[in-house]
């Protein structure tokens, strides 16, 4: 264990240099930039600091002896409001091998961004101070073990995300904005019931005895927590838990995004300046699917076995309706918006099957999601620069004047296709496994793997009519990447072909806790006979 | 020379070729003189696989040699499922033939390559694909398992696209890599599915593993129509692969590619994965699977060779012929005929990687010209392409003295022994015809190219015989089309050391009751020695000897009737080949085989245009249906939010609270963010807790 609370600091860092930098002046471009550079390769540091102290046997999930790096003490505490009782708020960090991966994925893709946000040219300091604020609050939601400061976090990254849309986005920018944040914050408020309604049905038992109710996640997990007249508590015959199942659900499900809930997304991503399409696709779509396995999976094992055929329909439907519409988008950024739609699905569809195989599946594919993602909005973000268009006609043939540049598209297409060697390819294979193992949903993911093939179908159809084909002399002074560029796409392309050869690099972290997860699914552990420390 | 031995240096030659691909990602254009080192690497890879075949074959001939490991494990944990996938090579006599097959011919296409790709603008990349392609190939020849095989077949897949694509600024060079990618993708798909199948009832991705699961009785979900479907499935991925009927349409395409990598790819090694694929899983197929696919292979040699009879462009011709070929040798496995199958795979490699040698060869001289209709008489010009090209065209036809013969009677006697044993004579009816017209669409080929008069003067007088580095290559290639390298008896390959101990026909491991009645084994031919020896019954055996000289004479009689006719239409023009085009039958039948049955354009009008429909509908209905909703939702809430704000305003009576707090509630969220204040936002969730807080409170 590390003698500092390493997860506050890489939490809160980007809150420290988004001070500093509301301390520079406005013409400082450089030093502000550096900064923020500065700030998130620290983050990446930090992270790496987790990953090499981190313990590939704990397991975590429910048990909080077994949870990482913890840091916990009394936050809010306010005793006896008349009818409230004790008001009791944990600071509750620690993170296992769920979070492990996203927090590794936060801090590289928050890197990658800054370098991506090089060319935004107007009113530098607002915007890396937004963006600083944005990676405190995803970090947060990914190491936080108290729902009521989950929830904080999840807000948080709300509001600067809202900015960086609103005003260094594209022509329709407010639109986009206040959509995406009128969305989120709809699913929020259903957050904010379920939340609330698990507060008030649920306690813990405290150092001297006595019950309060608890925004633990943990002992929210615990049956024996929960009082007898509880809204959400299973003892309770006229209990609520399906219906507060549902609306968490939905409230995760419009992040990931699941359709109906998508059509956000792709208005954001269009509007969205390129790193924070990054930013959007790479860490913020985890947020939902994250919270479903953080959350609504161990505290509701019991309706989340009544609706996983569901879930799988609905993943099924984001894979193969998300590629489709894919298929008929002529604006470059669209169709990788719709993609990451129907990728996104192969999470929901690993989930529900709620094997070890499927639920690894899930979780790295998230990840790999999340650096192929990234370098398929830096790819659209690198020939917008140069060209101001995205329409996937007004391109031909730039292979041969921009190779190198073709060279990182062809990884990143090949890679969101599925092609072996590269770490898509593994996490979509162990989510189909895990899948096809589960009789009730044979059928669906007969079904998805349909996706696969329209998948190559988008992808490929859009590499030739961008790169292939007689060049559009229109470009034929354009130049190809450059150190800048070479910075962002290579530490990617790395990731991505080094999980595809070695997956068991970042299954080894989450294995562990997804076996206890599936344990405690399953109803294979007693877990309330565990108690915390 | 021991067995750990082997397995290294295996995977010393399966690694060496990507050597050629990391120097150009590393170093790109800047050494190009270095395509040397990559010709060298590959002939280092070859004289290995030499040695570790004759070492395999000599000293190891009955014994499956296996190296692997552990790649992924899941299991560490009480409870739960444990996946444990293992990657990992097995040495039995198929790989180190398939090894040695692969390693000759990648080596003579490198060699070949160095003149025929001289001054192309992307030399360098040129070989480094062929460098991911032939470690590709081997990954898929030296596998033990399925889901390592279903990975290298991706990888051939990404090596055939970049390599059929390799000009990519001609259009239609990079629809074909995409059409072959996608075509084979849909086949891949199946392929994937019965792996899933396969693995999600024996929990392992091992071949030898899966089939003592099998042979014990074991049935994936307990019913041996799941096996017969799992073999129907994996046997999807060699349909798209080996271009098999409905999937072949991509093959003929793929000839945009640079003519070596046709030769290399489309016609000796990679399309012949599929059959590989087959021979793997050879012995875990049922008789109805197997039925399966003796059916889709004859139809495909049909078809393929009925459209190679018309087609004028000289790739053309020999990618319908491959096509035509491969469908033998998967109709050969369906009937059971697997050596005879396998044995055709390495013999076709060569010839018909000499045949597309050779046309590159004609190419080449002709200044890209690849219309048979502009040729003729380069007989002169050209010797030694003609030569060669001739020999491999008499051993595809199947005459005597060749390597053709022997392997194609085999399969012709397999197909006749088949149709007596089942009933199913159609599939000896395909395969002979298919044999006569073979030797005619090919035979037709050599006379327009090479025989009489210069069509094109100002072609013509240009061409010329390629330099000793294209033409030595098709030498080899020649003369390992003449029967003694298979056997020291010309007229049958029983006696010969390919088929007497190299290559055995294993023993099914599928239930007695699902095989073929020739495929139990009877009592009277178990004779000791190791497992895969006994393989059918004596009847089978018995039929087998009775089909030979039929078969034999019959594919003779066919075979020379085939030549016959191209000599009687293009040579001597005894016929009027004309006059039988305009006849209205014979018309009908030409413009079909001509137009490739309009299989394509049926294609294109069902499936392909079908998915673009749904396509753009779907987005219509993302757009107005599901987007609109979502607007629609928000502009209801506005109204909602005036009405309330009026009420709220104008109403006096006592329910004042609650109305403040519900349009305050709607109005803030909705109304005024519409207007851009979010900053109200925490007063609301602030506002909101305390609301709720209030509303759960049990009294």
């Amino acid at each position: 264990m590390i003698g500092f609370p390493i997860l506050s600091l890489i939490t809160f860092l980007p809150v420290l240099g988004m001070i500093i930098i509301l301390f520079l002046k406005k013409e400082q471009t450089a030093v502000i930039k550096y900064t923020a550079l500065a700030i998130t390769a620290l983050q990446v540091v930090l992270a790496l600091v987790l990953l090499m102290n981190y313990n590939y046997s704990a397991a975590g999930v429910y048990e909080e002896k077994s949870f990482q790096f913890i840091e916990k003490f009394r936050w809010i505490n306010i005793t006896g409001i008349s009818w409230l009782g004790t008001v009791k708020v944990d600071y509750f960090l620690g993170i296992d091998g769920l979070s492990m991966p996203m927090v590794i994925l936060t801090a590289l893709i928050s890197f990658i961004a800054t370098l991506s946000s090089w060319n935004i040219n107007h009113s530098l300091k607002g915007y890396f101070a937004l963006f600083l604020l944005l990676d405190t609050g995803m970090m947060g939601v990914f190491v936080s073990l108290d729902f009521f400061l989950f929830y904080i976090f999840w807000e948080l990254m709300l509001l600067p995300m809202y900015f960086l849309i609103g005003i260094w986005g594209g022509p329709r920018k407010e639109y986009a904005a206040i959509k995406f944040f009128i969305y989120t914050l709809f699913g929020s408020v259903f957050m904010l019931l379920v939340m609330i309604g698990l507060y008030f049905s649920a306690t813990e038992t405290l150092a001297d005895g006595s019950k309060v109710f608890t925004f633990n996640i943990l002992q929210l997990m615990n049956s024996a927590n929960y009082t007898a007249d509880g809204i959400l508590s299973s003892l309770n015959p006229n209990n609520m838990r399906f219906a507060a199942y549902i609306a968490l659900f939905v409230g995760f499900a419009i992040k990931i995004p699941m359709f109906p809930f998508h059509t956000w997304l792709p208005d954001a991503h269009v509007e969205a300046p390129t790193p924070i399409s990054v930013i959007l696709a790479g860490v913020l779509l985890k947020m939902g699917t994250y919270g479903i396995l953080r959350i609504s999976y161990p505290v509701f094992p019991d309706v989340t076995k009544q609706l996983m055929w569901w879930i799988a329909l609905f993943g099924v439907i984001n894979i193969i309706y998300g590629a489709l519409v894919a298929l008929a988008q002529k604006d470059f950024k669209k169709l990788i918006a719709y993609s990451s739609v129907s990728h996104m699905g192969y999470v929901l569809l690993g989930m529900a099957s709620l094997t070890s195989v499927g639920i690894n599946g899930a979780i790295f594919q998230m990840f790999n999601h999340g650096t192929i993602t990234a370098m398929l909005f830096l790819i659209v973000g690198v020939i917008y620069d140069r060209t101001h268009t995205r329409g996937l006609n007004d391109f031909g043939g730039l292979a041969s004047q921009l190779p190198i540049y073709t060279g990182f598209v062809t990884v990143a297409f090949f890679a969101a296709i599925g092609l072996p060697s590269m770490s898509g390819f593994i996490s979509e294979a162990f989510v189909f496994v895990g899948a096809f193992s589960i009789d009730a949903i044979r059928t669906l993911t007969i079904i998805s793997t349909l996706g696969i093939l329209l998948g190559a179908g988008y992808m490929l159809w859009t590499l030739q009519r961008i790169f292939f084909g007689p060049l559009n002399e229109k470009w034929a002074n354009l130049k190809d990447l450059e150190f800048r560029e070479y910075a962002m796409f290579i530490p990617l392309t790395i990731v991505i072909i080094f999980l595809g050869v070695y997956p068991s690099a970042m299954l080894n972290i989450m294995n562990t806790s997804v076996n206890s997860l599936v344990n405690l699914l399953s109803g294979n552990i007693n877990i309330t006979s565990i108690s915390g420390f | 020379m021991s067995e750990s031995l082997l397995i290294n240096l295996s995977i010393i030659i399966l690694f060496l070729p990507l050597a050629g691909f990391i120097k150009v990602v590393l170093f790109g254009k800047k050494f190009p003189k270095l395509y040397l080192l990559e010709v060298a690497i590959i002939s280092i890879a070859f004289a290995l696989s030499v040695f570790v075949m004759y070492s395999k074959l000599a000293y190891y001939n009955t014994k499956d040699i296996i190296g692997a490991f552990t790649w992924i494990s899941t299991g560490n944990a009480p409870f739960s499922d444990v996946l444990n996938i293992e990657l990992g090579i097995k040495i039995d006599n198929v790989t180190v033939i398939m090894l040695f097959v692969v390693n000759l011919i990648s080596m003579l296409v490198h060699i070949y390559s160095i003149e025929y790709m001289r001054g192309d603008k992307r030399y360098t990349r040129y070989f480094s694909y062929l460098g991911i392609f032939t470690f590709s190939m081997l990954g898929i020849v030296l596998t033990h398992n399925l889901l390592m095989m279903y990975i290298f077949w991706e990888l051939v897949g990404l090596s055939s696209y970049l390599l059929i694509g390799f000009w990519f600024e001609k259009k239609s060079a990079a629809d074909a890599a995409k059409k072959a990618f996608i075509v084979n993708r849909i086949g891949d798909i199946g392929m994937f599915i019965g792996i899933l199948i396969l693995f999600t009832s024996y929990k392992t991705f091992t071949f030898d593993t899966i089939f003592a699961q099998i042979a014990a009785g074991n049935l994936p979900f307990g019913s041996s129509a799941w096996l017969t479907a799992a073999g129907i499935l994996v046997f999807m991925g060699a349909v798209g692969k080996s271009a098999q009927f409905p999937l072949h349409v991509w093959l003929p395409d793929a000839m945009e590619g640079p003519t070596p990598v046709s030769a290399l790819i489309h016609a000796a090694t990679m399309v012949a994965a599929g059959v590989y694929l087959v021979t793997r899983i050879f012995v875990m197929l049922t008789a109805d699977a197997m039925l399966v696919i003796a059916v889709v292979g004859a139809f495909t040699s049909l078809i393929a060779a009925t459209i190679a009879l018309t087609q004028n462009d000289i790739k053309k011709v020999l990618a319908y012929s491959t096509v035509s070929q491969l469908g033998y040798m998967i109709m050969s496995l369906g009937v059971g005929a697997y050596v005879f199958a396998f044995f055709h795979l390495v013999t076709h490699a060569f010839f018909k990687a000499c045949l597309f040698l050779g046309s590159g060869s004609v190419i080449h001289s002709m200044h890209h010209e690849q219309d048979i209709r502009n040729m003729g008489g380069l007989k002169k010009k050209m010797p030694v392409t003609y030569w060669t090209f001739l020999i491999s065209t008499i051993a595809i036809s199947g005459v005597p003295l060749t390597s053709g013969f022997l392997s194609k009677d085999g399969i012709l006697a397999g197909t006749l022994a088949f149709g007596k044993l089942t009933g199913h004579w159609l599939i000896p009816i395909i395969g002979f015809t298919v044999a006569a017209l073979t030797a005619f669409y090919m035979f037709r080929l050599v006379i327009l190219t090479f025989h009489g008069e210069p069509r094109d003067h100002h072609k013509f007088d240009h061409a010329h015989e390629s330099p000793l580095v294209m033409i030595a290559p098709l030498a080899v290639l020649a003369t390992l089309s003449i029967f003694i390298f298979y056997t020291p008896n010309p007229l049958s390959p029983d006696a010969g050391w390919f088929m007497s101990s190299w290559v055995k026909t294993p023993e099914q491991v599928t239930p007695v009751d699902t095989r073929f009645d020739f495929l139990k084994p009877s009592a009277e031919n178990i004779h000791g020695g190791h497992h895969g020896e006994i393989v059918h019954s004596v009847l089978y055996t018995e039929t087998m000897h009775w089909a030979h000289y039929p078969a034999m004479i019959l594919s003779l009689v066919v075979a020379g009737l085939g030549i016959l006719t191209a000599f009687m239409f293009y040579q001597w023009k005894k016929i009027n080949v004309d006059k039988l085009i305009e006849n209205k039958f014979t018309n009908a039948l030409y413009r079909g085989s001509l137009n490739k049955w309009k299989i394509d354009e049926a294609y294109d009008a069902t499936a392909i245009n079908g998915t673009l429909q749904t396509g753009s509908g779907l987005s219509w209905f993302d757009q107005k249906i599901v987007d609109g909703a979502v607007n629609g939702s928000a502009r209801l809430t506005r109204i909602v939010s005036k009405i309330s704000g009026w009420f709220d305003t104008y109403a006096v009576d006592g329910f004042v609270n609650f109305t403040a707090f519900f349009s305050g509630f709607i109005g803030l969220s909705f109304r005024k963010l519409q207007t851009g204040k979010v900053q109200t936002y925490i007063v609301l969730v602030v506002f909101s807790v305390i609301i709720l807080l209030l509303f759960f409170k049990p009294f």
